[in-house]
Parts: C-alpha cells; structure tokens; sequence
C-alpha cells in the first residue's frame, strides 16, 4: 500500500534531524494558525496563492527562496562547525551518512531552490514592468512555473524527516547514484524534486522569452531594452536549451534506479562518463543562469545610483551575449582530470578563457559608468562595488583552474570550492540582495531600513572573506572538498577563521531579517509614493509602488533607452489622459496550486514507490490542465470608471 | 564614507597574512617533483599575469567609487556620457592580450603536462598499478609482483608509470606534493606519470568523493633510495599475505581506515581482470588475462 515507506523510514532516533524537522512543523504551525487567527486564508487564496499577476508570483518566488536560503544555510553552519570541530581524535558531531547528507542538500537548495527562485522572483516583478507590459505571455503557465518549484523545495523538506537525502554530492555522479551504492531513497528524492521543479523552470524560461519578445511597449527596439531585460532574454535562452539536457539526464538515471537499465552503470556497457558529460552540459549554462541576472541587476543599479547613462550599452550587450553562446562551450572544464587528451583538454580550457574576455568588458563597462557620474552610496550600490571586487578575484581564480596545469593539483579541492563560492555569492547573492533592496519598494510601496542593510552588508562582506579566503589557502594545503575529518593539524587554525567567518555572515543574515521587520514597522515613514524612489531610468518606476495589477493605465510609448529618464526630461511624465479604457487581464485561477499538489502526490509517490498514487498524482496533472484549457472564463476586464478611480487616487496621493 | 574605505581594506591583508603565515604547509606550492614544479610555476605565472588587470580593477573601483561620490561635487559630473570608441577599443584589448599569452601557455603547458604522456628521465620506470576500493587503495607491482595497501614506495628521481583504475565508484588518484591527480572509473583505466626529486613520505588521498569512508582513503607515497625501495620490496615479499582471488574478494569488502598490508604474491593480470569484469557484464571476476588490457582502450 504504502510502497518502500514504513515507520522505520523516520529516524527518530537522530536528535539534530528530528530536531529540525520539530522546528520546521512548529514554524508552519504557528504560520497556520496566524492565519487563520487573523482570518486570512480567503485573502491568502484569491490574492496570492491562486494569483497569476507577476508581481504577486514574483514575491512569492522571492519569499519560498529566502526561507530556503536559511535552510541552506542552517547547513553551512552545521557542515563549518563539523570541520571546526572533527580534527585529530574527534570526530566532530555529524557522522558521515548525515554530513554527506548535509553537503549534499547545501548544494541543491542553494542553486535550485534559492539563487535562481530569487532571481526569476526579480525577473517576475521587473521584466514586465521594465518592457511597459500588463503581464506575462502565458500567466497562468507561469503560476505554474511557480507551484512546480515549490513542489521541489516541499519534497527536499521532507526528506529531512521521511527517509533520507542524497549521500552524494549535489551533482549525484553516478556509479555512486547508482542502486548497487546508494540504495536508500535519497538520490529519488534528488532526482524528483529536480526533474519537477526543472520542468517549472523550463516553463519560465519559454514564457519570459515570449514575454520579451512579443510583449514590448510600442516603439522598444531590442537595443533599447533596459540591461536587465536583456539579461534575463539570455538567461531564458540559456534555460530553454540549457533545461532539457538536466531532465533528460536525470530521467536515465531514474530509469537506472527503477527499471534497471544501465547507462549509468558499472556494468553491462553503461558509462559513468556520458552522465559527467550531460550534467555538465547542463551545468555549466546553469551557472551563467546564476549570474546573467545579477550583471542585469548591477547595470541597472549602477546607472541609477549614478544618475548617468550605462557606459558602453552595446558592448554590454554583446558581451552578454557572447557569454550566452560560449558557455555552452565549456563544459568540459568541470573535469579536465578525466583523462582526456591534451588537446580536448586544451580545447575547452581556451574556451573557458575566452568567457573572461567579455566578463572583463563588463566589470570596465561599470567602472566607466561611475567615472564622472554622481554616485550615491545606498546599500544596492554597496553590493554592486562589493561585487566588482569579489568577482574580479573570482574570475581571477576561475581562470587558474581552468588551465589544465593547475587544475590537476587543484581540482575537487577546497581552492575550487573558494572560487565558486566566490563568484556565486559575489555574483549571485550579493546581485540579489542588491536587486531586493532596489526592487523592494517597487514591490511593496515602502523603502527598506538603509541603516540596517548596510550594517548587514558590511557583516555578509567582511563575512564572505573571513570563511573563503582560509579556503583558498586550504585548497593549496591539499585539502579536498567533502571532507568530513582530517589529521592535519596545519588545517585545523584556518578552518577555524572560516567558521568564524561564517559566525559574522550569520549575524549579516540576522540583521536582514531584523531590517525587513523594523522597515515593515517604520513602513508609513518610507512610504513611496511617487513610484520613483530612487530617480530611476527604466519603465518599472514610471508606475506606482505598488503598480495596479494591470501595471500602466496606458501603455508608455518608448523611444529611445532609459524610456522613463528621457519622458522625465521631455516633462511628458505627469501627462495624464483625460479618458481611461476598460483593460484586459486574465482570471486567477487555483488550477495551478492544484497541479502543483497533484505533481507533489506524483512526486512522493515516486519515491517509495506507492503506484497507485502515482497514477492518481498524473492522472489529477492531466484531468486539470484538461479542465482548464477547455476552459472560457479565464479573463476579465477592469472597468474604466475602476483604472480611472485608481489613477485619480494615486494623483491625489501626489498632490498631497 | 570613511567607513567604507576602512572596510573595503580589511579582507585582503588577512588573506595575505595568512598566505605567509603558511607557506611551508602550502603542499601544492611545494612540489617535490618535476610535474608539481611545472604546474607551480604554471599557477604562478597565470596569478601574474592576471594580478595585471585585476589590481587596476580593485583600485579603480575603490578609487572612482571615492571620487564620484554624490557629496563630492567638485568632482566633474557627465551624465549623459555614455561611449567612447578609445576606452571602449581599449577594454576590449587588454582582457585580450592576457587571455591570448594565457591561451599561448595553456596550449604548451597543457601538452606538456598532459598526464598521459611518460616522463623523460633517465632510469627504468617503475610501474604500479592502483586501483580504488571502498575505501582504500589497493596498488600492485607488476613488474615485482607484489602488492600493497594504502601504501606505496619508490625511487626518487625515478619516473613512476601509474596505471588507475576503480573497483567501486569513481575516485581521483591524487598526490599533492607530486603533483596532477586523474580520476579512477571501473571499466577503464588511466594513466598518470609523475616523478619526485626529493625522499620523502608524501600524503597521497582520493580527491574525488566516493561516499561513506571517503574521508579516510589515505594512503603514504615513500619516496626513497634505490637501496631502500629495494628493502620495502623484499619486506613486502616477507608477507605471509598472497593476493588471490579470495583475497581480493575479501579486499573488496568496504572498510574503513585500513591498517598498511603487504602481499608477497599477486595473481598474474589481477588489475586486467579488474578492468574486464565491467566489461563482460556479469561484475564477477573471471580469469580472461590478457583481455581487459585491449577492452580498455
């Protein structure tokens, strides 16, 4: 009935697991019963959960992706405070099949269910905004797009406590994924939250690429779009073709575990190697996926904060561009310790430099656009220069490995897991929370405390040097990654800084918590009310703060780059119509969250094999999208006399 | 503001400190032999090489930041300046020119290194064949036909031919002091040549993760006289322990922090058969000779 999942599933007997899962139900709990003290679950309903406006989406994206970042990072405190610990004849607190467990789960949630969730939730509030569009191609694929990612992050969280996480890495190579090494269920959990939420992901990027291309206000060239917006146009290209590789991959895979089929396999003519080739193939996109947004994001900052046009536009896009292509070029640089030829080596080691070319334009680009601008030092703008230095020594390291030469001694060591961390937090984390703070009152109508975001800032900055650099050393002492202890009493001091760095880190994230709250609090006193806080250049603060669901009571005619500066300098800002017309937007529907549910039975029923509830879960996936398509009553008009009422009270606001 | 220049220093000096604090225990920058030499200079020279676009970034950054600040008005301020054929020609050339020196030493540097290719140096390699176990090291001398375990001696200043391959997941054969690691995979096998130019016991690991015990898949690389090589040869060839196939399937088992064994005997082609065994299929050990040696090429 119930398939592989019995009692004895659960480890009770672990404190530290049960002890985050106790704290994991006892946080939805008191979540749960808020709301239904406050009597909020018809508002949460109608107006989030079964939203497709792509603002509301956007936010939700960011939210699941922040709270999945204290998970992840909940495990970085775990796994630095083992290696502080477990030297010599200790061996620290985390026995291997947990520790394994741990680093494993660090790596997935931050890439797949923290760092890109927080960028495609930017992407969801901006892009739209930044094109003069009243939503996305397809709004509710994108609703779905959202609820298949949090299918993933629930069935990741639930392995915590319902049999096991992947012991493997998070790049799950096989023979070592394989049933003969790990027969428990943790690789299916890997694979099945991956395969659902890749799907989502996929549906994103087919549905802003749409967006972008189609859905331009009237008069916006390409070479007029804002950087951004660019951006995300490459990241969507890069998820589309980058995406089904990830799934295909996974899916042999699971058809090595489920069905004993052997392309992955020791045996019977499978070949380990051809799954390190696709993943990578996958890979390597996925990290310009990562970072492609938060170069949009700084480029937009930095324009801003300086008052000043973006230095070297085309060039910008260009390089983007370039990186688009090349890194599909790449992948073969994940390991050049395979032992193939020198000159397949040499090949994509080139490759790999060539990327460093146009990166390097870009951090110039930003330099070039400081120079003679007016820069203000709020805290995106401190994330954006700590970014320009970070991922210059990043890039830096980056290059060294990818000579071969060096990548021999310094492959799977801890100077690798330095370098990339040192271009994912400094490229990544620092572009999202600079793009938080710049987005934030965009998105809720107020500005966030400044005072605290840079006291945190100061605290992740100083943090991320404190843990990465001994790091850095680390990996010239010989130490490789995936360590769990070690004898070597050279290594013990350093892995000590870089607890303590990740001690001031954890203090940073304590302070961002602190500022969303007190900046909640103290909201009427940073109210925006001219949806323009910062002088921007860019459509986005043309609108409120936040926009009316249908985003532009008129859609804005562009003509020319940074279309909200030049209607600024023509005075054609505050022109309003004298007649509003009634706008088409689409319903809300649950249809979404419903599919989601059905993905998690199908999910899960995966994992212990409960068949029965796998038909169920598929059949309820098909029985629904069916329900809706054939569906009529998806749109609806606002009013008129509704827009016009909204834009008079936003004018009056103004004039007050 | 002054805060700002305060911290923007901070991190770098620390990990400068550090560096030189630990310069004796930097292992992969104190290489005991000609491939770890080669690949510390390569590391080296492409860190310069670099350091001459990326110290200008730093400090422009920090520099323009400081002086385009909005409080400065002094400064000059143009904001509708957006492109210059000059500067933009010239940040396109000077990332380049580097990547270009830099592609010139990859492709020398990458050949030469290449782990494959055999060392020239005078004297008889010794050849020893490793293979990954869970989780320990089993190496065999073909050529003395003895093995060992998580250890291995030989000559200094004597090429070492490795042949690597795994009889479980895949591992990465790896020797910091020495210098490249290569992965070993069942069903296959690769090669490694490296040599050492100073006696020494040197710290060789797996450094590609392979599940529960991989923490502990150590082994010591002795690098000693001819005439002590010789005496750890003939002390392995005192052991009462025979590599057999009941003893490599005992071997096989998973075990932790494996104790140093030695086998005065091995069976002829036992790390062929290791190879052939993913090749036929059946994952059981057949005596075929000389047929892994062909099936994995």
């Amino acid at each position: 009935m119930l398939g592989k999942l019995t009692l004895s599933q659960i480890p009770y007997t672990n404190p530290i697991i049960m002890g985050a899962f106790g704290f994991m139900i006892l946080a939805v709990v008191a979540l749960f019963a808020l709301i239904t003290f406050l009597h909020k679950w018809k508002w949460l309903w109608y107006e989030w959960l079964t939203s497709v406006d792509h603002k509301k989406i956007g936010v939700m994206y960011i939210i699941v992706a922040l709270v999945m970042g204290l998970r992840g990072f909940a495990d970085v405190v775990m796994m630095r405070s083992q290696l502080a610990l477990s030297f010599g004849s200790s061996q620290g607190y985390l026995p291997p099949e947990h520790y394994d467990q741990v680093f494993s789960a660090h790596g997935v949630i931050m890439i797949f269910f923290m760092a890109m969730p927080f960028l495609i939730g930017l992407i969801n509030i901006a892009v739209p905004l930044q094109i003069g569009a009243r939503d996305v191609a397809f709004p509710f694929m994108n609703s779905v797009s959202f609820w298949l990612f949090v299918v993933g992050v629930i069935l990741v969280n639930l392995s915590l406590a319902i049999g096991e996480f992947a012991q493997t890495g998070w790049v799950a190579y096989p023979p070592l994924s394989e049933l003969n090494y790990s027969p428990g269920v943790g690789v299916d959990y890997y694979i099945w939250s991956l395969e659902i939420a890749g799907v989502g992901t996929l549906l994103t990027g087919i549905n802003f690429f749409v967006t972008i291309i189609r859905m331009r206000a009237p008069g916006m060239k390409l070479m007029q779009m804002p950087v951004f917006t660019w951006a995300a146009l490459c990241t969507m290209v890069l998820i589309i073709a980058a995406f089904p590789i990830l799934t295909v991959v996974l899916a042999l895979l699971s058809l090595d575990r489920y069905l004993g089929m052997h392309f992955f396999t020791n045996t019977l003519g499978g070949n380990a190697m051809m799954y390190v080739n696709l993943f990578w193939a996958w890979g390597h996109p996925e990290v310009y996926i990562l970072v492609l947004p938060a170069f949009g994001i700084f480029s937009e900052v930095i324009a801003t904060f300086t008052g000043k046009r973006l230095f070297g536009y085309t060039s910008m896009i260009y390089a983007t561009v370039v990186i688009t292509v090349l890194s599909f070029l790449v992948w073969l640089h994940h390991f050049f310790t395979m032992g193939s030829g020198a000159d397949v080596n040499a090949f994509f080691s080139l490759t790999t430099m060539v990327i460093a070319i146009p990166t390097g334009v870009k951090i110039f680009n930003w330099l070039f656009t400081i120079y003679r601008g007016r820069l203000r030092f709020t805290t995106p703008v401190l994330w954006t220069l700590a970014f320009m230095v970070t991922f210059t020594i990043g890039g830096m390291s980056g290059v060294m490995l990818s000579l071969p030469g060096a990548d021999y001694v310094l492959h799977n060591s801890q100077f690798l897991i330095a370098h990339f961390h040192n271009t994912i937090i400094g490229g990544t984390v620092f572009g999202a929370f600079a793009g938080f703070a710049y987005w934030f009152p965009k998105a809720y109508g107020f500005k966030l405390n400044e005072k605290l975001g840079k006291r945190a800032f100061w605290c992740w900055f100083v943090g991320f040097y404190l843990t990465f650099v001994p790091l850095y050393i680390l990996g010239f002492m010989g130490m490789t990654r995936r360590v769990n202890h070690y004898d070597n009493p050279t290594w013990h001091p350093l892995l000590i800084v870089a607890a303590a760095g990740v001690f001031l880190t954890l203090i940073g994230i304590l302070l961002q918590v602190t500022q969303v709250v007190v900046s909640f609090l103290q909201r009427k006193q940073n109210l925006d009310l001219t949806g323009d806080p910062w002088d921007g250049r860019t459509l986005e603060w043309s609108t409120s703060s936040p926009p009316p669901s249908y985003n532009f009571a008129t859609i804005p005619v562009v003509t020319g780059r940074d279309a909200f500066w030049e209607m600024k300098h023509n005075g054609a800002v505050n022109h309003r119509p004298t007649e509003y017309r009634s706008i088409h937007m689409p319903k809300n529907t649950g249809a979404g969250v419903f599919i989601g549910l059905f993905n998690l039975a199908l999910g899960f029923a995966l994992i212990w094999h409960i068949w029965w509830l796998a038909i169920l879960g598929l059949l309820g996936i098909v029985v629904t999208l069916i329900l809706r398509t054939s569906s009529d009553n998806i749109h609806y008009y606002v009013p008129a006399e509704d827009v016009a009422r909204i834009e008079n009270e936003r004018a009056e606001r103004l004039a007050r | 503001m002054r805060n700002a220049r305060h911290h923007l220093w901070k991190g770098l000096p620390v990990g400068a400190v550090a560096a030189l604090s630990g310069c004796a225990n930097l292992t992969v920058l104190n290489p005991r032999g000609q491939v770890g030499s080669e690949e510390k200079t390569l590391i080296l020279t492409a860190a310069i090489l670099m350091l001459l676009v990326v110290v200008p970034v730093i400090v422009l950054t920090v520099v323009f930041a400081l002086r385009y600040r909005a409080s400065n008005t002094k400064a000059k301020f143009t904001p509708e300046w957006s492109h210059s054929k000059r500067i933009e020609t010239v940040i396109w050339l000077v990332p380049l020119a580097i990547i270009t020196t830099l592609g010139i030493l990859t492709w020398i540097s990458t050949h030469k290194l290449d782990p494959y290719r055999p060392l020239a140096a005078s004297g008889t390699p010794v050849t020893i064949e490793a293979i990954s176990l869970d989780w320990k090291w089993l190496f065999i001398y073909p050529d003395e036909r003895i093995a060992s375990v998580n250890e291995i001696a030989f000559p200094t200043n004597v090429p070492i031919n490795f042949q690597i391959t795994s009889d479980t997941v895949m591992n990465s054969f790896f020797i910091p002091q020495l210098g490249s690691q290569i992965y070993s995979m069942a069903g296959m096998r690769t090669q490694l040549h490296l040599i050492s130019d100073a006696p020494g016991t040197y710290a060789g690991l797996s450094s590609n993760f392979s599940g529960q015990g991989f923490s502990n898949m150590r082994f010591s690389a002795i690098s000693t006289s001819e005439e002590q090589f010789e005496d750890w040869v003939s002390k392995a060839r005192q052991s009462p322990d025979k590599l057999d196939l009941d003893a490599f399937e005992a071997l096989e088992k998973p075990s932790e922090d494996v104790p140093v064994q030695y086998f005065s005997d091995v069976t002829p082609h036992l790390f062929e058969d290791v190879i052939a065994k993913y090749m036929t299929g059946a994952g059981s050990m057949q005596m075929t000779g000389q047929v892994g040696a062909q099936a994995s090429n």
